[in-house]
C-alpha cells in the first residue's frame, strides 16, 4: 500500500491538513477524512453530479477529482456556500420554491449553480437548463428547480445591488 | 389555486419542514452515519446467472488481518420476502445462484481495502445450469427439476404467478360490437434511479438488542424481516430510517443487503456499514417489469366501451418481490376510469434468471394503462370520434362501482380532461397542426393506499402519537417514512391546522421503530390518506382537552370554540379567548404532558371472488392529460414541447409537494417512453450506469402547466387523497398519441427510438398513407 502523504488545502475558508494516499479522490476526503458529509455519493462516476464542489470558482466533480490535485486549492462545498449570518439565496429559495424533494441531489446541484450565478447574473431558462445538465435529480423533473435557479438569480441581484454579499451580509 | 379560506395551513404552497437542511447539507443519510468502531461490510456476488454452488471456501478470506466476519449462505437459510406468499429471498445465496449479481458472501473489514481484498480471496465453484433470460422460455416445463429457479412456481415451469379474472361476458361484448380493437405491446424494463445508492448501517450490542439503520421506504418490513432472518424478536431489533435520497418503490422490500449486514454485526459485534455502489443498485434493481401485453377493447355503435381483455407476460427477474401484487395490478388497474361491464384479464409473471423486477412509481399499472389509452385513440379514429370526446362518454361517474367491485368515491377526471382541453386549446389543435406536430390525450386512475395489507392484522393501517409538554412544541411520532415526497410536511400540515397553530411550533419524529408506532410504510401512495388521517384524529383529540381548559378559564361551554391564530377563540363571541399557551397550560395542570393517539384502517369493502383484495383502495386519483409533441421529419426524434396535466389529489394539502409529485412522475414516465431500458447480454446488464441508463436530462423536459382538481374526498384528511403515482400513468400514452397525431405513426414497443418514428413515417409513405391519420392535412417535409 502507497504511503499516505499530507495534502493542504483551504476548505470552506480554512486552511486544512489531511493525510491521503495518491489515488484518494477529493470526495473521499471531504466525507471521510474531514467529515463534510453535505457532499454526496451518488455514482462514483461523474454521472450524478451530487458531489460537486467549487474550487477556485468552478464547478468541479470531487468523484472524479484526485485529491492531490487540489493541494493549495480553495475548495468550497455546501457548508461553506453561507459562510455568514443569512443563507445563500440558492439555499432559501431551492427550500421555498420546492427545488429539492429528497434533498440528496440539492448540494451538488446548489453548488454547481453558486459558481454558474457568479459569472452569469441573470441566465435566461435555456442557459439555466445547460448549467444544470451534469446534474441529476430523480425526484423534481427540474422544475421547481429551475424555476428555484431563476428566483435565486433575482434575489442575488437585489442582494449585490444593495451592497450587500450573496448570505446576506 | 388559491387556498380555501376555510383553512389556514392546508392548501398553502410550504416549503418542506426539512427543506433547510437539505440545502444546507445537515441533512443526515445513512451513510452520513458515522458509529464508533463502525466497519466496512462488502458483498461478494455471483458471476454466472444460474448455478449451482459446488464449493465456497472463505478460509483465506477470514485469515487475513482486519477482516472481522465473514458469513455465507450455508449459515442462514431462514427465508424472507415482502410477501408473505412468495418469501423466495435469503440473506445470502444458499444452495444455488439465480442471477448474476445476487449475493454470495458478505465480509466486515477493517476498511474498504481490505474488504474488497478479502471478497477476491473467497474461492466459488460453480456448476453451471441453463438460464432463463426470455419470459417465454420461463413458461416451459424445465427438463431438469434442479433447473427451477425456485422451489414454489407452477407446476415444473418457472411461472410463478398467473392470475385469470373474468367479469361479465368479455365474448359477447365483442360478438355484439361495432368495433373490437386488438393490439400487442411490448415495453422494456425501467429502474427508479433514484439518487442515493442502497446504504445499511447493523450494529450488534452487548445487551443483545440490533440496531439497523437503512435507506428503507418500509421500516416496518426491514423490521419484521430481521426478525425472521436474525432470530431475534422483533422487541430486540431497532430500525431507523434516516433521510432517504429517493426510492419510487426501489426501497420498498426488504433487501439481503439489510439482512446480511444484520448477520455480520451479530457475528462480530462491531457496528458494519454496507454502502452499495451505482452498479449494485442497478443489480439491486426492483424495477418496473419488461411486459408483453395483448389487449383488445370494443365499443358500440354510439362509442360506448363495451369489452376490455388484457393478456401480461410479465418478466420477473429472480424474485418473487411484490410480483404477485404486479401480477393483479397489471389487469385490475384498468377497471377504471372508464365503465366496464365486460372485463377480463390473464396475468403471468415468470421467474427468470436476472435482477429482480419489483415496485416501481405506477406500480403495475403502467404498462398496460399505456396499452389500454393508446387502443382508445385508436377506435376513436376508427369511429370517427374526438378522443375526449370518447372518453368523456365513457367515464364512470363519481361514487359508483366498478365492474370488480372497486369502491369509487370523489372522481374529478371529467373536470380534469374539461380543464385540460381548454387550456390547451384541443378543439383548434387536435388534428389541425401541421405535418410533424400533434397532441394527444390519455388519462388514468390510481390507489390512494392498498385496502387491505399485506400481513393480515388487527392491527392500524397508521397510527399517529403526539405529546405537547410546557414547552408548547407539538411532538409528531409516526412510523411513516419521508422518502422526499414530504410526509413529514404533510403531518406537521395536519397536527397545525387541527390545533390552530403555526407550523414551526411542531416537530415530527418519523420512522424510528423503537420511538414511532408502526405505519405500513411509503409505497402503495398511502401515506397522505391513511397517516394523514390518523394524524388529524390524534390532533383532534388534544384539540379537545385545549377547548375544555379554554371553557374552564373562561366559564364559557365548550361547544363554542374554535382553535384558530395560536388562541382557543369562543365563536359566538370571539373577544372570549385565550392564547394557546395559557390554554396549554391549563391543560397540563395535574396531568402532564397531553398525549394523543389517532389512528387510520380501511373501511370493510371489495368482492368475494379470488384476487378481490387487488387494487381495493379507500378512494382513488384521477388523470386527464394532454401533450403536445414536435417530430423532427429528418431523424424521428419527438420532442414534446408542453404537457397540460389534470390531476384530481382530493385536495392538495401543499400545491408545490402536489405539483412536484406530477412534475417528477412526469419526468420519470417520459424517460420510460424515451430512453431508459434495461439493456442484456445474457444475464449481464449492459448498462447499469447513469450514463448508459438515460434518464432524461432538463433539456428534454417539457413544459409542464399542472392544474389540481380538488374533488375533496369524503373520506380523506382534509379531503385529500394520493399524488405520488398517478400522476405518472397519462404521460407515456399522451405523449404517444400525440406523436401519432403529428406523424401518422403508432408506438407499440417501449422506450420509443426515433428509428421507430422514422420507419413508421417511411412505411406510411411507401404504403401511400402520406398523413397516415385522418383528414387532408398538408404533407410537410
Amino acid at each position: 500500500m502507497p504511503n499516505r502523504v499530507v495534502l493542504a488545502l483551504e476548505v470552506n475558508g480554512h486552511r486544512r491538513e489531511t493525510a491521503v494516499r495518491p489515488y484518494d479522490v477529493l470526495l473521499d476526503v471531504l466525507r471521510e477524512n474531514l467529515n463534510l458529509t453535505g457532499t454526496k455519493r451518488g455514482c462514483d462516476m461523474g454521472t450524478c453530479g451530487c458531489c460537486t464542489v467549487v474550487i477556485d470558482g468552478k464547478p468541479v466533480l470531487s468523484c472524479l477529482t484526485l485529491a492531490l490535485q487540489c493541494e493549495g486549492k480553495k475548495v468550497t462545498s455546501i457548508e461553506g456556500l453561507s459562510p455568514g449570518a443569512h443563507l445563500h439565496p440558492l439555499q432559501e429559495c431551492f427550500a421555498e420554491v420546492g427545488g429539492s424533494q429528497c434533498g440528496f441531489c440539492t448540494p451538488g446541484f446548489l453548488m454547481t449553480c453558486s459558481a454558474f450565478l457568479d459569472k452569469n447574473p441573470n441566465p435566461s431558462v435555456e442557459e439555466i437548463k445547460e448549467a444544470i445538465s451534469g446534474n441529476l435529480c430523480r425526484c423534481t423533473g427540474y422544475v421547481k428547480i429551475v424555476e428555484a435557479i431563476q428566483a435565486s438569480a433575482e434575489r442575488l441581484r437585489a442582494r449585490r445591488a444593495s451592497g450587500e454579499t450573496a448570505d446576506g451580509r | 389555486m388559491a387556498a380555501d379560506a376555510e383553512f389556514k395551513v392546508i392548501g398553502r404552497r410550504l416549503p418542506l419542514v426539512d427543506g433547510l437542511k437539505k440545502t444546507t447539507g445537515q441533512g443526515v443519510y445513512t451513510d452520513d452515519i458515522k458509529l464508533p468502531g463502525m466497519l466496512v461490510g462488502k458483498v461478494l456476488r455471483s458471476p454466472v446467472a444460474h448455478a449451482r454452488i459446488k464449493r465456497i471456501d472463505t478460509s483465506k478470506a477470514e485469515a487475513m488481518p482486519g477482516v472481522r466476519a465473514v458469513v455465507v449462505g450455508k449459515e442462514n437459510r431462514a427465508n424472507f420476502g415482502v410477501l408473505p406468499v412468495s418469501k423466495d429471498e435469503t440473506a445470502l445465496a444458499v444452495n444455488k445462484v439465480i442471477f448474476i449479481g445476487d449475493q454470495v458472501a458478505a465480509v466486515a473489514a477493517e476498511d474498504e481495502e481490505i474488504a474488497l481484498d478479502a471478497l477476491a480471496a473467497i474461492e466459488v465453484d460453480y456448476e453451471l445450469y441453463p438460464a432463463f433470460l426470455k419470459p417465454e422460455e420461463s413458461l416451459k416445463p424445465v427438463g431438469d427439476r434442479a433447473h427451477k429457479i425456485h422451489e414454489k412456481t407452477v407446476g415444473e415451469t418457472n411461472i410463478h404467478k398467473k392470475v385469470d379474472q373474468d367479469f361479465g361476458d368479455v365474448e359477447r361484448a365483442f360478438a355484439e360490437a361495432r368495433l373490437v380493437k386488438r393490439n400487442h405491446f411490448e415495453f422494456g424494463g425501467v429502474t427508479h434511479a433514484f439518487t442515493e445508492p442502497h446504504c445499511v448501517i447493523a450494529s450488534y450490542d452487548a445487551s443483545g438488542r440490533l440496531t439497523v439503520w437503512s435507506a428503507t421506504q418500509v421500516p416496518h418490513y426491514v423490521h419484521r424481516a430481521l426478525a425472521e432472518v436474525t432470530g431475534l424478536p422483533m422487541h430486540r431489533i431497532r430500525v431507523i430510517k434516516p433521510m432517504v435520497g429517493g426510492a419510487f418503490g426501489g426501497k420498498s422490500d426488504p433487501f439481503p443487503h439489510e439482512m446480511a449486514a444484520a448477520l455480520l454485526t451479530m457475528k462480530c459485534g462491531r457496528p458494519v456499514k454496507i454502502l452499495f455502489d451505482r452498479e449494485e443498485v442497478f443489480i439491486s434493481h426492483h424495477g418496473r417489469h419488461p411486459t408483453k401485453t395483448d389487449i383488445a377493447v370494443s365499443c358500440d355503435a354510439s362509442g360506448d366501451l363495451t369489452g376490455l381483455d388484457l393478456a401480461a407476460l410479465i418478466d420477473g427477474g429472480a424474485w418473487g418481490s411484490f410480483g404477485v401484487v404486479t401480477t393483479y395490478y397489471n389487469g385490475v388497474l384498468n377497471a377504471g376510469p372508464y365503465k366496464l361491464q365486460n372485463f377480463r384479464y390473464s396475468g403471468t409473471r415468470v421467474y427468470t434468471n436476472k435482477p429482480p423486477c419489483g415496485a416501481m412509481r405506477g406500480h403495475g399499472a403502467v404498462n398496460s394503462r399505456y396499452a389500454f389509452e393508446v387502443t382508445l385513440d385508436e377506435i376513436a379514429e376508427e369511429i370517427g370520434m374526438d378522443p375526449c370526446e370518447l372518453r368523456f362518454r365513457n367515464f364512470l361517474p363519481p361514487h359508483t362501482t366498478t365492474v370488480n367491485e372497486f369502491r369509487i368515491t370523489s372522481n374529478g377526471v371529467a373536470d380534469g380532461l374539461r380543464e385540460v382541453m381548454r387550456r390547451s386549446d384541443w378543439k383548434s389543435k387536435h388534428g389541425r397542426l401541421p405535418f410533424g406536430r400533434g397532441v394527444g390525450v390519455a388519462c388514468g386512475f390510481y390507489i390512494s393506499g392498498s385496502a387491505l395489507p399485506i400481513h393480515w392484522s388487527k392491527l392500524p393501517q397508521s397510527t399517529v402519537h403526539l405529546k405537547i409538554d410546557m414547552d408548547g412544541g407539538v411532538t409528531v411520532h409516526s412510523g411513516a417514512a419521508d422518502i422526499g415526497q414530504g410526509s413529514d410536511t404533510m403531518l406537521a400540515q395536519c397536527v397545525a391546522e387541527v390545533l390552530g397553530i403555526g407550523l414551526e411550533r411542531v416537530r415530527v419524529y418519523t420512522a424510528d421503530s423503537d420511538m414511532d408506532p408502526v405505519d405500513l410504510g411509503s409505497y402503495s401512495s398511502r401515506v397522505t390518506f391513511m397517516a394523514g388521517n390518523a394524524a388529524r384524529r390524534a390532533a383532534e383529540q388534544i384539540r379537545e382537552k385545549l377547548i375544555a381548559a379554554a371553557s374552564r378559564l373562561t366559564g364559557h361551554p365548550t361547544e363554542g370554540f374554535v382553535l384558530a391564530g395560536e388562541r382557543v377563540v369562543y365563536a359566538p363571541n370571539p373577544a372570549v379567548n385565550v392564547g394557546f399557551p395559557d390554554a396549554l397550560a391549563e391543560a397540563l395542570a395535574n396531568s402532564g404532558a397531553l398525549i394523543a393517539k389517532g389512528s387510520y384502517q380501511s373501511p370493510p369493502m371489495g368482492g368475494k371472488f379470488k384476487g378481490a383484495a387487488a387494487g381495493l383502495s379507500p378512494t382513488y386519483s384521477f388523470q386527464a392529460y394532454i401533450a403536445e409533441v414536435e417530430v423532427d421529419l429528418d431523424t424521428g426524434f419527438p420532442s414534446v414541447k408542453k404537457v397540460w396535466a389534470a390531476h384530481d389529489c382530493g385536495r392538495a394539502l401543499n400545491p408545490i409537494a402536489v405539483e412536484g409529485q406530477m412534475e417528477g412522475s412526469i419526468h420519470m414516465g417520459l424517460g420510460q417512453f424515451m430512453s431508459e431500458n434495461f439493456r442484456y447480454h445474457g444475464g449481464n446488464i449492459l448498462n447499469p450506469n447513469l450514463l448508459d441508463y438515460k434518464v432524461l436530462s432538463p433539456k428534454e423536459m417539457p413544459e409542464v402547466e399542472c392544474v389540481l382538481i380538488e374533488s375533496n374526498d369524503p373520506e380523506g384528511p382534509f379531503g385529500a387523497k394520493e399524488s405520488g403515482e398517478g400522476p405518472l400513468l397519462p404521460i407515456l400514452p399522451a405523449v404517444a398519441n400525440a406523436i401519432y397525431d403529428a406523424v401518422g405513426v403508432r408506438l407499440y414497443r417501449l422506450p420509443v427510438t426515433p428509428e421507430d418514428v422514422l420507419l413508421g413515417m417511411q412505411k406510411n409513405r411507401a404504403a401511400g398513407r402520406e398523413a397516415g391519420r385522418r383528414g387532408s392535412r398538408e404533407v410537410e417535409g
